[in-house]
């Protein structure tokens, strides 16, 4: 799931367009970062935060300290404000329309682009990035790819992060269980049957793996 | 959006204490709950607060609890998840937990909140769209009156013609729900249906009574023995989306063949508000569940139902629509 590093140069989409535009991008962004920072307690017992706050947040099972503004979403703090940026997560309408950036809070399923990041403190959010246990898949990632549920990939961490959710919690989902757990993704290629197929394919697998 | 302060209070009177009184100043302020309709409000820069009061932290809020008196008692912040998935409302108060459930997806569900919910904006699309000044923003014009309005009401508009979007609401009215409002100066409780008001009745730019220093705290639904109830939404699509009509039936019956007694009959994105049509309820008294004599009586109701219906150019569909969900309503309680 990580983006594989071959003899130094990292290869992946994201990497490349930083080293081929760095500089420029960079010096933009540091400017941006003046605005004024307030947080804390002022006596009330209400908590108040304005411009750039720090905040921890626990990405697949890692604290990691990020700054961010009230409204920063979720989406975007995984997109742009973290290092290595958790770029599986899709932003597309960014209006919870199209379920591509859907990810799991507190093992339930979120869109991202509708949680404000200082919200999700204390929270356990899980991406995409962090499905897979070492190098063993979920059983969604592995039935996606046994059935080819896919045609350009780009809704597809969605749809598996939406199926995960479901059968992780309720195990014996029926069908239409599965259809109406990734009723809130859209898939533009059209991929549903074979969405569907690996979706049934997945439930199988975890039940007769047992463990996951 | 615009930057703004989030402050998460951690009692009802400090999140009371941060709510500005002047009506004038509503908007600068909004309660976060889920978020799920706001954020996307501020995204399209339809409001634009300075300040956010988060009412997560105030213990609470999220509770769902039969009383012992039987009552469902739903605290605001209780997610839509919860509601639907919670034992006692699917057995006791089925169409709350049905139309619960049919709130857009999984992820929404999982995040977005009952108070949310039933104060959540129209979908009209001229609403939803900054560049268009219209009535419910403040501007003259309703621009769905002679516009596109297929997805407009059909009962109950003018002068402006939303539909008010809440799938939970319409289920809430059908079953007596009251809403506990709470401000600074202590708490009001009204029945759900009065919580909504028309749009030729008050403030056009608001669907709802509510005050801007008021927040709307819990739902409480009165015991309702020997009721039975659906909530039946239809979609444009298979996939999640808002209604194009829907109705929550409810019925007390007795005997063998089960015979109707009392009956609540509320009809969902239609009007700009949860649409309770009484007499059209009345109808349904009297007669058996599942009886030739029934399926008549369904039919009758539904006639009842879109009395005084004017529909705009596009949505004259939604007339049939809503009787045919009628019929269907009433078929699913008697296959019960």
């Amino acid at each position: 799931m990580e983006n594989k590093s071959h003899g130094g140069v990292d290869l992946s989409r994201r990497g490349f367009l930083k080293s081929a535009g760095g500089l420029a991008a960079g010096g933009a962004l540091g400017q941006g970062a003046t605005a004024a920072a307030s947080a804390g307690l002022l006596g009330d017992g209400v908590e108040r935060a304005s411009g750039e706050v720090e905040i921890e947040l626990t990405l697949n099972g890692t604290k990691r300290k990020v700054k961010v503004e009230p409204r920063t979403t979720l989406l975007s703090v995984l997109r742009h404000r973290v290092e290595p940026a958790l770029t599986g997560t899709k932003e597309v309408c960014d209006m919870g329309s199209c379920g591509a950036c859907t990810v799991h809070v507190d093992s339930k399923p979120a869109y991202a682009c509708l949680l404000l990041a200082i919200d999700c403190q204390g929270k356990a959010i899980t991406t995409i990035e962090g499905l897979a246990q070492g190098d063993t898949l979920h059983p969604v990632q592995q039935a996606f790819c046994e059935h080819d549920a896919l045609m350009c990939g780009f809704c597809t961490p969605g749809f598996v992060m939406a199926l995960s959710a479901c059968l992780d919690a309720k195990p014996n989902a029926t069908l239409d269980e599965l259809k109406e757990a990734c009723a809130g993704n859209v898939c533009r290629c059209g991929t549903y049957p074979h969405v569907f197929q690996a979706a049934v394919a997945a439930q199988r697998a975890k039940q007769a793996g047992g463990a996951r | 959006m615009k930057a703004f302060e989030f402050a998460s209070p951690v009692t009802l009177d400090q999140a009371l204490a941060e709510l500005p009184n002047d009506v004038a100043k509503r908007d600068s302020v909004k309660l976060f709950a889920g978020g799920q309709d706001l954020l996307t409000e501020m995204k399209e820069h339809l409001v634009e607060p300075t300040k956010l009061v988060n009412l997560k932290r105030v213990p609470g809020l999220d509770r769902i609890e039969l009383a012992p008196d039987g009552t469902l008692v739903i605290g605001c912040l209780a997610t839509l998840g919860a509601l639907a998935e919670h034992a006692e409302t699917k057995n006791f108060f089925t169409c709350v937990a049905e139309a619960a459930r049919s709130v857009g997806s999984a992820q929404i569900r999982s995040q977005g909140t009952v108070g949310g919910n039933l104060n959540q904006r129209p979908r009209c699309w001229y609403y939803r769209n900054e560049h268009a000044p219209c009535l419910k923003k403040g501007g003259t014009e309703c621009f769905a009156y002679s516009g596109l309005n297929k997805y407009n009401a059909i009962l109950g508009g003018g002068p402006s013609y939303i539909v008010h979007p809440s799938d939970l609401a319409t289920a809430l009215v059908a079953l007596d729900a009251q809403v506990t409002l709470r401000s600074a100066k202590g708490e009001r409780t009204m029945a759900l249906e009065k919580f909504y008001s028309l749009p030729s009745e008050g403030d056009v730019t608001r669907e709802t009574v509510l005050e801007p220093a008021e927040i709307l705290t819990h739902v409480r639904v009165p015991a309702k023995s020997g009721w039975q109830s659906t909530y039946l939404k239809f979609k444009e699509r298979g996939s999640y989306d808002f209604a194009l009509a829907a109705v929550a039936v409810a019925v007390k019956s007795d005997g063998a063949p089960r015979t109707i007694r009392d009956a609540r009959l509320v009809l969902g994105g239609v009007a700009p508000k949860p649409w309770n049509v009484p007499k059209a309820a009345a109808a349904l008294v009297g007669v058996a569940l599942g009886s030739a004599e029934g399926a008549a009586s369904s039919k009758r109701a539904g006639e009842l139902a879109v009395v005084g219906a004017e529909p705009l150019a596009h949505n004259a569909y939604k007339v049939p629509l809503v009787q045919g969900l009628i019929v269907k309503a009433i078929e699913a309680l008697a296959a019960r």
